[in-house]
């Protein structure tokens, strides 16, 4: 890809992401605010709880009730457009990246089994990349982040159904430091 | 006499060392062999009964019988009918002692006979073969071949391969051998990817490299002993051209991204590849000896699976620039891309018939994935196969057939498709998936 057209892609995208992230603000309105846990001195377990949406908190990576537990990201057929769906998962991890400056990450992209294994492979890295410029559009630094594709080559699910043709086509967020 | 055979049959030529090195290659007997089932088969094959060989002179006997072989690759071809050894009734191993009123009354139209004559020392020797045409009574042609013990499948195959073409006039690809990869213990622990290397017609498969990382993507070199192919071991994706002879490996692409879809130059000199080291895929040639890179393309696009022409001048390859897969055809010097399909709306991985320079390709339309050919000079575009999810074709190096990848239910196996489509047979192993199959070319 051109770096211009790539340029204004990661604009484009981190423009859709600004607005993502305040629908999904606004639809969690009652999701606790940290001052909540820290202004009850009595309870020490409480103190100590993480709160979820702290997406600069390594606890939050194993926390089902974070963003930062979620490491997928699915696709359409033969696309590589991340769907709005995602784009809360994608942000929460670029903030985790940016507040963690030795924290890296490794970007799995992989492809259902039609079509061809090698222009799969393609399709594979197209889908990293996706997430990368997204993830670099959020402030997240180029030396965390690396992309590797396996195509069509390490399914999830090995049934030929579009039921499982749908969780193949994803990117995996790999943490290879913390 | 003697010794002038025995220098003749080994070493003396290049033939007789490939011969040789086809007894030896640098790999480990494979786990399972492919067997093959004939789907469906031709109105009108030529009825031809290959007459059990004498070999009582040989003192190691053969590994199979000659004329089983010479009948299954026959057979193989679609486009033979082998009567049945039981219906014979005789067995002449020379023209003299054919009774052509018998022969006709079983309406065979063509026989082949044979046998084997030792030399000096009863180990080594030559199989001496004749075809002969029932009707007229002649002798289309007499010859000899030498055989040593652990030969005679090889010796087998290029007798075949003699009939075939003086019948049809076409060279046939029966020595030829087929790699492809075979995955067992799917989706355990104990997955294993294994690149095996196997007669043509699925006999004496060796596994050339295993790992519990992918391999895909074999290609054979010209010179029939070198393969290229892509390769995960270290977790991405490598581009390895291995001997199989002597196991020696070279990585000759490991470079940031993709680094796949390998096919040799017709000369053997330069390796095409899809590299994504520019940020996208984009096709590349690497010189194999002075290391020189040239760029093809330059496109945003994906730009991958490059198939050279038969002159080498022109490659084939895959792009979605126009929004979904196509195939297009790029100058080597990187001037001209053109577009190629028209039809379909995926089009992808081109194999190129090295007979005609026609075209197979996988070609989608809606649910289906399927082996087409391309006539690429009147444009026609015929689909071939009936699979849900076909991919990955090689044509033989005679362009008789078209081995391809398919599925039965959860399982990938081979099959191959007669390149007029009119014959079909499956290739299945016993254990594990089967995938990515490439002929190779004829080994002279």
């Amino acid at each position: 890809m051109k770096p211009a057209v790539r340029l204004m892609m990661a604009l484009v995208l981190a423009l859709v992401l600004a607005a993502c992230a305040r629908e999904t603000r606004d639809e969690v309105p009652d999701e606790p605010m940290p001052e909540d846990s820290t202004t009850q001195p009595t309870d020490p377990v409480e103190t100590s709880r993480v709160d979820p949406a702290d997406h600069a908190d390594s606890r939050n990576l194993d926390n089902p009730d974070s963003l930062l537990s979620q490491r997928e990201i699915y696709f359409e057929f033969d696309r590589s457009n991340v769907q709005q769906q995602y784009l809360p998962i994608i942000r929460a991890h670029a903030e985790y990246l940016r507040a963690n400056p030795t924290a890296r990450v490794l970007l799995e992209g992989h492809a259902d089994e039609r079509g061809s294994r090698e222009y799969n492979l393609g399709l594979g890295e197209r889908r990293g990349n996706a997430v990368l410029d997204l993830m670099l559009a959020e402030g997240a630094s180029r030396g965390q982040i690396e992309v590797v594709s396996y195509g069509e080559e390490r399914p999830v699910c090995r049934q030929s159904s579009e039921a499982c043709w749908e969780r193949n086509r994803r990117v995996e967020i790999v943490y290879t430091a913390r | 006499m003697y010794s002038k055979e025995r220098s003749s049959s080994f070493f003396a030529t290049t033939v007789e060392w490939l011969a040789a090195a086809w007894l030896v290659l640098a790999a480990l007997p494979a786990f399972g062999q492919l067997q093959i089932e004939i789907v469906d088969g031709v109105e009108g094959a030529l009825p031809v009964a290959v007459v059990p060989f004498d070999v009582s002179a040989a003192q190691i006997p053969p590994e199979s019988p000659v004329h089983e072989v010479i009948a299954a690759d026959l057979r193989r071809s679609g486009l033979f009918a082998p009567l049945g050894v039981e219906e014979m009734i005789d067995r002449p191993t020379r023209p003299a002692d054919v009774r052509f009123g018998a022969w006709r009354l079983l309406e065979t139209d063509y026989l082949v006979l044979g046998r084997f004559v030792p030399a000096g020392d009863g180990i080594g020797g030559e199989l001496q073969y004749h075809l002969v045409a029932v009707h007229s009574g002649r002798t289309l042609f007499s010859r000899a071949i030498p055989a040593g013990p652990g030969e005679f499948r090889l010796r087998a195959h290029q007798i075949a391969d003699a009939v075939y073409e003086e019948l049809t006039g076409t060279p046939g690809a029966f020595a030829t051998r087929i790699a492809y990869v075979q995955v067992t213990g799917i989706g355990t622990d104990d997955e294993r990817f294994e690149l095996i290397v196997a007669d043509s017609d699925g006999h004496n498969p060796q596994t050339i490299v295993r790992h519990s990382q992918p391999i895909l993507s074999p290609s054979w070199a010209p010179d029939g002993r070198r393969l290229a192919y892509v390769s995960f071991a270290t977790g991405r994706s490598n581009i390895v051209v291995q001997d199989i002879y002597t196991g020696q490996r070279e990585t000759v692409s490991s470079d940031r991204g993709i680094n796949g879809a390998p096919s040799f130059s017709p000369d053997g000199t330069e390796l095409a590849m899809g590299l994504s080291r520019s940020g996208t895929p984009e096709i590349w040639v690497k010189n194999l000896e002075s290391g020189r890179m040239d760029r093809l393309t330059d496109h945003w696009s994906i730009n991958t699976e490059p198939a050279w022409s038969r002159d080498g001048r022109h490659l084939y390859f895959t792009s979605d620039r126009a929004g979904r897969p196509q195939i297009y055809r790029v100058r080597r010097d990187g001037r001209n891309v053109e577009r190629i399909t028209t039809e379909g709306e995926y089009n992808s991985r081109v194999s190129v018939d090295p007979y005609t320079g026609h075209l197979a390709m996988v070609h989608g339309n809606g649910a289906d994935f399927r082996i087409a050919t391309l006539d690429t000079e009147t444009g026609r575009l015929r689909v071939l196969s009936d699979g849900r999810m076909d991919e990955s074709p090689s044509f033989a190096p005679n362009g008789s057939m078209i081995l391809y990848a398919t599925r039965e239910g959860e399982r990938g196996v081979l099959a191959a498709v007669s390149a007029d489509g009119r014959f079909r047979q499956r290739l299945v192993v016993s254990d594990g998936d089967v995938r990515e199959p490439a002929w190779s070319p004829m080994i002279r």
